[in-house]
């Protein structure tokens, strides 16, 4: 198993009153799967988010990435699991203005102290199709182009997951579709894949689903075909 | 990261907001500038002075009779100094080479229609050469002209020209308070030193000067050559047992004169513009100051509108000392950018003070440097605080910012 999760719990406190985002959710992800998070805004969706990706910690519980217990780790420790395990793709792209794309897709490898991180991010830009839009900075780039640099960003230190929030949100029909394409490519290739949607027609595409309410699981259902 | 990208990072963002850039810059240009022109002045200023001094003599030192009176009371200048003192101090202090006796005065000086008022310097041959002053052409009066008071005279080239204009002067007779005198040689220019013109003036034998022209029985001043190498100190407190034992001072008394050396002049003189210096210089570090702080206001701008980048940046792993390192580095990049284009300004600034005006400026490579390192530790000093705040954003909290 690729991700342990077992009795997490995150409270916020909000205008004196305690928020239980997510109350004791355990489950588990298989390498290699591809897994939807579903659930409508507020049910605790973005909290799970932030903890599996790593930018939080939560208050109780435990969750084991890549045979690592990473829920006790120090901030450090924490920036440098984001940019070996994970693989972030957003909404809105975030990719950085005013540097070209195969900058964008180095920066993870810089920050990991790379060497050849010009050659791999070259490689990852080629895994997406975009060898030739190399040099071309993000407001030169389509929607489409920009998530697919984002991919690239988020695949090229070979992480553990790749943790995809509403990854075709931004996107028109056909472009989402094509994203959703190149998510199931890099799936075939082995590599386990989360994404968080509400989006049914993208929910449709994975392996499983869990559904997600007022910060408890309520039920993880396998597709009944194992996905396409 | 590679501390490159960083560089061309902050370089890139700095080139995309030109104007606020430039702007936030202004005040370390500004100030860097200040310093160095201000520096450049003082060192002129200094230069000249040191000049000047040493253009009057080596190993000079000076004897003028200074107050008189005793407990407490002073009774204005006194004579005191004599012949027989100058002569002393040549035969008791062995460290002394070579003196000269001097009396000055002022006189009306004439040349068929042309008047001048100038001044009179009664003195030995030995004058020429403690003073530094060259005859640039005839010659210098001689010893024996010394002996019987001949009335010769070498002239300032201020007062030639105010004499004679373009006419020769040599072996003309000049009329000095109605008397007439030869003019047997020229001095070189040596430039106007401020508080008096060596250039416009006539030296001729004190002889002649004393008996003939200025009525007077006493010296204006005693002017003393060291030897090579003498330690002006050591021949100062000899000089000054010899001429207090001549003039019967108590033990506890004044000193009835007071003796001067150069190298103690160009020090006092130094130690003005050097304290000037450090005023100006002072001033313009305010300057530098209030150019920090301008770099801070706008990298916390710049952190405002970057948070989103900063969150994208720690999703992917940056850690905070990454994120530090980047926004300190903007701010050096800006006060140090900044501090070159200052040092460029100031030196052209300095140029032009002193092509426009009278005032010499000498730029050292000392005070850039200092502007320099000045500028680049303000850039730490007030982009810490705003690259700090940077570092510490939460990473959710800086993702979701608009």
């Amino acid at each position: 198993m690729i991700i342990e999760v077992e009795s997490m719990t995150k409270t916020y406190s909000l205008g004196g009153s305690t928020i239980r985002a997510l109350d004791n959710v355990s489950f588990g992800v298989e390498t290699g799967e591809k897994v939807a998070i579903m659930g409508p805004s507020g049910s605790g969706k973005s909290t799970l988010m932030h903890l599996l990706g790593c930018l939080d910690r939560p208050d109780s519980g435990r969750y084991v990435l890549d045979k690592k217990n990473v829920s006790r780790l120090s901030k450090n420790a924490l920036a440098e699991v984001r940019n070996r395990k994970i693989g972030f793709v957003f909404q809105t792209f975030n990719l950085l203005p005013r540097i070209t794309a195969l900058e964008n897709v180095e920066l993870p490898l810089l920050y990991a102290g790379h060497r050849e991180a010009r050659g791999r991010a070259e490689e990852a830009l080629k895994i997406v199709g975009l060898s030739d839009r190399m040099y071309h900075e993000p407001n030169q780039l389509s929607g489409g182009e920009r998530q697919r640099v984002a991919v690239a960003r988020a695949i090229v230190t070979d992480p553990a997951i790749i943790l995809a929030d509403e990854p075709t949100g931004n996107l028109d029909t056909k472009t989402g579709e094509e994203i959703m394409r190149l998510f199931q490519e890099l799936n075939d290739q082995g590599r386990t894949i989360i994404v968080v949607t509400h989006d049914p027609e993208v929910a449709v595409r994975c392996s499983r689903r869990i559904h997600i309410r007022d910060g408890q699981i309520k039920d993880s259902e396998p597709m009944p075909t194992g996905g396409e | 990261m590679l501390f490159w990208t960083i560089v061309k990072v902050a370089t890139k963002s700095l080139l995309a907001n030109k104007l606020r850039s430039i702007l936030a810059m202004l005040g370390i240009i500004i100030g860097v500038a200040a310093v160095i022109s201000m520096l450049a002045l003082g060192a002129g200023a200094q230069k000249r002075i040191v000049d000047r001094i040493s253009s009057m003599g080596a190993n000079l030192l000076i004897v003028r009779p200074g107050q008189g009176g005793h407990r407490g009371v002073r009774t204005g200048p006194v004579q005191t100094l004599t012949l027989n003192d100058a002569q002393a101090l040549l035969d008791d202090v062995p460290t002394i080479d070579v003196i000269a006796p001097v009396v000055r005065g002022s006189g009306q000086f004439k040349y068929y229609g042309n008047n001048s008022q100038s001044v009179i310097t009664g003195t030995s041959i030995t004058y020429f050469p403690i003073r530094n002053f060259e005859v640039e052409r005839g010659r210098p009066f001689t010893e024996s002209e010394v002996e019987h008071s001949a009335r010769v005279a070498v002239l300032g080239p201020t007062t030639v020209e105010n004499l004679f204009e373009e006419s020769d002067p040599l072996e003309e007779t000049v009329k000095i308070n109605g008397m007439n005198f030869k003019v047997v040689g020229v001095l070189k220019a040596k430039g106007d030193q401020g508080w008096s013109n060596p250039d416009d003036q006539a030296i001729i034998p004190y002889t002649t000067a004393m008996k003939q022209i200025l009525g007077v029985d006493y010296l204006r001043e005693i002017d003393l050559q060291a030897v090579e190498g003498a330690d002006h100190e050591q021949v100062q407190t000899e000089a000054t047992q010899v001429l207090r034992r001549r003039h019967r001072i108590q033990s506890e008394a004044d000193d009835d004169f007071h003796i001067r050396n150069l190298a103690e002049m160009a020090q006092a003189a130094s130690d003005v513009t050097q304290t000037f210096t450090i005023l100006l210089g002072a001033v313009a570090g305010i300057s530098l100051l209030v150019g920090g702080i301008g770099i801070m206001n706008i990298m916390l701008v710049t952190v405002t509108e970057r948070t989103r980048e900063i969150g994208i940046r720690k999703a992917i792993g940056a850690k905070d000392r990454d994120i530090l390192t980047q926004f300190l580095l903007e701010a050096i990049v800006m006060s140090g950018l900044g501090g070159l284009l200052g040092v460029l300004v100031g030196v052209g600034g300095a140029e032009a003070i002193a092509q426009m005006s009278q005032f010499g400026t000498v730029i050292k490579a000392s005070s850039v440097v200092l502007a320099l390192s000045v500028s680049t530790a303000v850039g730490i000093f007030f982009g810490f605080y705003p690259a700090r705040r940077a570092a510490l954003l939460d990473p959710i909290d800086a993702l979701r910012y608009e």
